[in-house]
């Protein structure tokens, strides 16, 4: 199933040739049936996204990364839905990141983050099908000597209409790979889809349940070497002294050096734990710089000046807040506080890499193939045309393999230092969770006006948080304001007269990133509890509070009203249970949440019923959209119960899974899902599910004890998050 | 020389014996199905068969097992048979990125020979590992799938 018509894949199977079986990783196929042809055929490529081969089997392409979103699957069922293929004829193979480089980008967009895969790439998905569809269509009509329209497809399978005679997509794919690729294709109406919009099964899934998948971590090639890291414990600090000579003698000991100007420690062994225990043993003395003093406190305080600061960048403005709230009846307000989070995903940071002659080979659990490459090409110091990235499934990625790729510069430099030998670097847990790029912390002013009636006049938010924007990806920030730190604000959907809604930005030491939901992990927090507070304080009922100030809004309105709905929100709950609701419109889609509490005297909060709605416009995959959403609540009230990243000494106070605990099994409620999709427009779905999460839940503590939660976890107040 | 069966196939390794069984299968015996979570027997990833019983590779010194039966996930199918746990997370669709599953599934496939019938209690006290997608509720599903399947089968 391998060997397809490119060129730097041909290669390297001859290289896995000569390497033995173990090589042979980084292009596995999963397959949709049990038809998937015999290997070793080598098919045609119609055109980027289709190859045909001689059996009639197709290989769709994928170009994004797997990380248990689901993709994998959902983009390829795009692209068979136009094509007009039986989806038993398909395997999926990853589109290769060097030869994307050198065909001018063919394939678009290779990154798996912000919920985008679908949304962003659907149409020329589509467009490939539906061009390699009619390419084959005329290349069989061509061959008939018959006119285009009198032939139709189906199941792979082209049809003279009025003679019967049929050929399959494997007899007419030479011919169709050199025709003109039509310049306009007709996709189809969405209601029109047979497999679009159906429950399929993920292609990767029966390799994980056999055990055959393999991950970053899991490479193995001849000759291979392990690296175990330690980077500064205070971020940016280097290795001021380290003595090799203690651990040189250990067994299996090749090398302890640093690399990128001393900031990480590195032991290569002939096994990774050999590595990673000498690696402990090696004395080392840190010049810690200037932020070996920091700790949460100093950096709350840093915040907190921010949300003094008179004037800040402005992201949304409507009318004029101040004055509206100087003559508002009733004037609320009120801090709210985010703390950092690491993003944990279960397998830890790593990468592996072989130079040699001038190119580089990486194999790499990524969420941006074209990220690492980049990255690899610059580390190693070669163009970007002599780097292959072999995408590894992501064992998660929350967004932790996306922009940053630290982990891809260290597995690089490291493997500078054994030309022609592939090393494995693989982080501990402990240094996964000591360097990682953060969920920023961020404070919260939100303050609101109402007039005699309860109605809000004026509403105002200050958030002060760190800016990704700028620290992570250095790029400059347009009118001062990070996007990512106003997901909720920038774009308010609330229907109140005046709004103010600005940014501090509040840069720290401590590296932040995209954590899963970004900013809309947190975000909702400030704003849904307070728009409760307000329809508290106004006396309102807070679904009846929201519709109203969402009336103009149809699709936030749309997805609040069918989860209110579904979650019975007018009829009453038995005795001492309380609910609580809250709406978010994040990447593209709209998302709202009803959970049903008790909350007993010894702080447990118990969680009777989510019940959680989607609108992402169009829906490729439904079962995937549920297992989407069921994780996205497990990810969010992991975080929101125990979730916790602190500093002191300017280090990371946490270690492992003892000091930053995850949610299990027995802690898991029941979750009802509601994909209520509306059409018209393509939202995402990885993400949007954890955003009302925590409001919603605070909301429903409110109600539970009249305690209103402004900062998370909720460890800190004394509760617990416990099943029913 | 430290002699382990492994998927029911005698293996040898020369290695120190306090290297951690996980280290051992995955970086000497190409046995990649235990996976790397935590290294502290705190996520269950690198859970494994140790004459039938659950243990985390990952915290068991080698020497302490010489001569045991070890099985992985790549081990629970048998002449190609998927076991039931297998066919039930397959059907139920659980898992995610799948980092995981593999020691879901051996705790899963423990818990069923101890409790061939599991309440939700059962499950809750049996299944500890982490799944950092959130597939819990899939996970639940598919032992009593499983469960319901094998008592069909014994009727
Ligand atoms: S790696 Fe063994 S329990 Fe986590
Ligand atoms: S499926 Fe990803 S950690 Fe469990």
């Amino acid at each position: 199933m391998n060997d397809i018509s490119n060129i730097s894949r041909r290669e390297f199977l001859k290289d896995s040739a000569l390497a033995g079986a173990g090589l042979v990783v980084g292009f596995h196929v999963p397959t949709a049936g049990a038809q998937t042809g015999a290997p070793g055929i080598s098919g045609v490529e119609v055109n980027a996204w289709v190859v045909v081969r001689p059996d009639n089997t197709i290989i769709i392409r994928y170009a994004r990364s797997e990380m248990g979103q689901g993709s994998l699957t959902s983009a390829p069922m795009l692209v068979a839905e136009e094509l007009d293929c039986d989806w038993k004829q398909v395997s999926v193979e990853y589109a290769s990141t060097n030869e994307h480089i050198r065909r001018n980008r063919i394939w678009g967009g290779m990154a798996a983050v912000g919920s985008q895969t679908i949304r962003l790439s659907q149409d020329y998905l589509r467009k490939g099908g539906a061009a390699a569809r009619q390419m084959l269509l005329t290349a069989a009509a061509k061959r008939w000597a018959v006119a285009e329209s009198s032939c139709s497809v189906a199941g792979g399978v082209i049809t003279h209409v009025p003679s019967g005679r049929t050929l399959t997509f494997g007899d007419v794919a030479i011919e169709a790979s050199k025709l003109q690729p039509p310049k306009e294709v007709k996709l189809k109406d969405p209601k029109d889809w047979k497999l679009a919009g159906t429950s399929v099964k993920r292609l990767d899934i029966p390799d994980t349940v056999m055990g055959r998948q393999r991950y970053g971590v899991d490479v193995q090639l001849p000759g291979m070497l392990y690296a175990a890291v330690a980077q500064c414990p205070v971020f940016g600090g280097t290795v001021k002294s380290f003595d090799a000579a203690a651990v040189q003698s250990r067994r299996g000991i090749r090398k302890v050096f640093t690399i990128d100007s001393g900031k990480v420690l590195v032991v290569v062994a002939d096994n990774w734990w050999r590595a990673k225990e000498a690696l402990k043993l090696v004395p080392v003395e840190w010049d810690v710089g200037a932020n070996g003093k920091v700790t949460s406190e100093s950096i709350r305080g840093f915040l907190k000046a921010g949300l003094d600061v008179p004037t800040v960048p402005v992201a949304k403005k409507t009318g004029d807040a101040d004055q509206a709230m100087a003559g508002a009846a009733k004037v609320l307000e009120a801090e709210y506080y985010t703390p950092y989070l690491c993003h944990a995903p279960m397998e830890p940071m790593g990468c592996t890499a072989r130079i040699a002659d001038g190119r580089v080979d990486v194999w790499c659990s990524t969420q941006t193939g074209e990220g690492t490459l980049a990255t690899a090409a610059a580390a190693a110091g070669v163009p970007l045309d002599q780097v292959e990235v072999y995408k590894m499934q992501n064992g998660g990625g929350f967004g932790r393999r996306g922009g940053s790729q630290d982990f891809t510069r260290i597995g690089v430099l490291i493997a500078r230092e054994f030309p022609g030998v592939p090393v494995k670097s693989l982080w501990s847990r402990e240094e996964d969770t000591q360097h990682d790029f953060y969920r920023p912390a961020a404070l919260y002013r939100l303050k609101a006006g109402l007039d005699a009636a309860g109605k809000p006049v004026a509403f105002k938010a200050r958030v002060a948080a760190p800016s990704i924007f700028a620290t992570l990806l250095r790029l400059p920030l347009k009118d001062g304001i990070d996007n990512s730190a106003m997901e909720g604000f920038a774009e308010f959907p609330y229907q109140i007269p005046n709004v103010l809604n600005d940014y501090a930005q509040r840069d720290t030491h401590v590296p932040v990133g995209f954590w899963r939901t970004v900013g809309w992990s947190q975000n909702p927090f400030a704003r849904e509890c307070f728009i409760d507070e307000m329809a508290v304080a106004a006396g309102r009922d807070p679904f009846q509070f929201r519709r109203e100030l969402l009336a103009h809004e149809k699709r936030p309105l749309g997805i609040l009203e069918a989860v209110a709905k579904a979650a019975d929100w007018s009829k009453p709950l038995p005795p001492g249970v309380f609910r609580g609701i809250a709406v978010t419109e994040p990447y593209a889609a709209f998302t709202a949440a009803v959970i049903e509490v008790s909350v007993s005297d010894k702080g447990e909060v118990k969680i009777h019923r989510i019940v959680q709605g989607i609108d992402c416009g169009y829906v490729v995959n439904p079962d995937n959209i549920v297992a989407q959403i069921q994780g996205s609540v497990v990810y969010a009230l992991t975080a929101i119960g125990r979730g916790e990243i602190t500093i002191k000494d300017g280090r990371v106070e946490q270690s492992n899974f003892v000091d930053y605990p995850m949610m299990r099994i027995s802690d898991m409620p029941k979750v009802e899902v509601v994909i209520a999709p509306t059409g018209g427009f393509w939202g995402g779905v990885g993400e949007p599910a954890q955003a009302p999460i925590a409001p919603a839940l605070c909301n429903a503590i409110f109600a539970a004890t009249g305690k209103r939660i402004r900062s998370l976890p909720l460890s800190h107040h004394g509760l617990t998050l416990v099943k029913a | 020389m430290i002699r382990l069966v492994v998927n029911g196939q005698a293996r040898q390794a020369d290695v120190e014996p306090e290297m951690p069984l996980l280290w051992v299968l995955r970086d000497e015996l190409d046995v990649k199905g235990p996976k790397y979570g935590c290294g502290i027997a705190q996520c269950g990833s690198c859970t494994v068969l140790l004459d039938g019983a659950p243990v985390r590779s990952c915290s068991v010194p080698v020497a302490a097992v010489a001569g045991k039966k070890i099985t992985t996930i790549e081990g629970l199918a048998q002449n190609g048979v998927m076991h039931p746990v297998q066919k039930a997370w397959i059907d139920h669709e659980v898992p995610q990125c799948g980092y995981c599953q593999g020691g879901q599934m051996l705790a899963a496939v423990s818990l069923l020979q101890k409790k061939p019938k599991p309440t939700d209690a059962d499950i809750d006290a049996a299944m500890t590992n982490i799944c950092r997608c959130g597939t819990y509720a899939r996970i639940r599903t598919a032992i009593h799938a499983a469960a319901a399947a094998a008592t069909a089968k014994r009727v």
